[in-house]
């Protein structure tokens, strides 16, 4: 396989590969005069063209974001959406625990039938384990695309400043929407009590 | 020959309300000696210092899944090497029931399930109750 193939495999884009392709292609030009030369440098002042679009568009589309804050910040939630669900089935069982027990020993129809729902919801709550292993899935997918958006950058000599993107991205939002940022993770929520005390501070 | 409900049952999972609800069930069939264990490595150590007349575990676990679980109870030397062993997990892909049936398993789940079927895979490996 040539040197140029393998610069850019499957999963890797390797800089200095590029860099030695680079300079392959110069020591061929060195060869080359009138019509054939002024060709190739118009392609390859082509070529730097289409990957400072690249870089640009990279830019604009706040891959720097996509890695630092946007892919922790989904973990996060999906961490935190399993943590609810298992509390929220946590409570479902104990309840059905202690309905079993209130009826337990009756040997009645009564007992028949509450043991028999109870027994439907212990099935229905085996849900939380699969939709727990379905996100950890996600989560894990998520990251790879985190890793593979900075190798990109990386490979990219890729460098944002913050300020650049602010300029670059309009937020057009509403005020109000703004402030719709959905259920927060417990870290950065006020509890109920402090909520009233707010409230009561007016 | 008659199902002992008293013997001891060990219910694997890294899930704690997996291992509640299969619990609960058991209990509901009349199994009251559960254990539980929330991996392989965890379950080996109980399997080497107990005596169980039934093993229920999940697969997908850390850091031993319950195929080697199943790997080191049948390969190894203790009392346990040839109890009933029903594996319960999401993986559902016919190379993951094969390699569960190489391994020695009696009898597979996919999850979600629900109690009749819980009930049947464990008739079918330890008789009818």
């Amino acid at each position: 396989m040539s040197q140029e193939a393998t610069a850019f495999d499957d999963k890797h884009y390797d800089r200095t590969k590029v860099v030695q392709i680079v300079h392959s292609v110069i020591a061929k030009m060195e060869g080359l005069s009138g019509e054939s030369l002024r060709t190739l440098t118009k392609e390859l002042q082509d070529l730097v063209t289409a990957i400072e679009r690249t870089k640009a568009e990279l830019a604009s589309a706040r891959t720097a974001d996509l890695g630092n804050k946007d892919v922790p910040t989904a973990t996060d939630e999906l961490d935190a959406v399993v943590d609810a669900t298992k509390g929220a089935t946590d409570s479902i069982m104990s309840a059905c625990e202690a309905m079993e027990k209130m009826v337990m020993g009756r040997g009645d129809a009564i007992e028949q039938g509450i043991i028999g729902e109870v027994t439907k919801i212990y099935e229905a709550c085996t849900f939380q384990d699969i939709t727990g292993q379905r996100i950890r899935k996600v989560v894990s997918v998520l990251r790879q695309v985190e890793g593979k958006v900075g190798h990109l950058l990386e490979t990219l000599g890729h460098t944002v400043e913050e300020n650049q993107l602010a300029v670059q991205v309009e937020d057009n939002r509403t005020e109000e929407q703004k402030l719709m940022n959905g259920p927060q993770l417990p870290a950065n929520a006020i509890s109920q009590d402090e909520i009233d005390k707010l409230l009561a501070s007016f | 020959m008659a199902v002992d409900k008293s013997m001891q049952v060990l219910v694997v999972d890294d899930y704690s309300t997996m291992r509640r609800i299969i619990r609960n069930l058991l209990n509901q069939l009349g199994f009251a000696n559960v254990d539980e264990a929330n991996d392989g490595q965890q379950a080996l150590g109980m399997v080497g210092t107990k005596k169980y007349g039934l093993i229920i575990s999940d697969w997908n676990m850390e850091p031993m899944s319950g195929l080697d679980l199943l790997k080191g109870i049948r390969g190894g030397t203790n009392d346990n090497k040839a109890v009933p062993f029903i594996m319960v997990t999401a993986e559902s892909k016919t190379e993951n029931v094969i390699l569960a049936k190489q391994a020695g398993v009696n009898n597979y789940i996919v999850k979600p399930f629900n109690a009749e079927t819980l009930k049947s895979k464990i008739a079918a490996v330890i008789g009818d109750f």
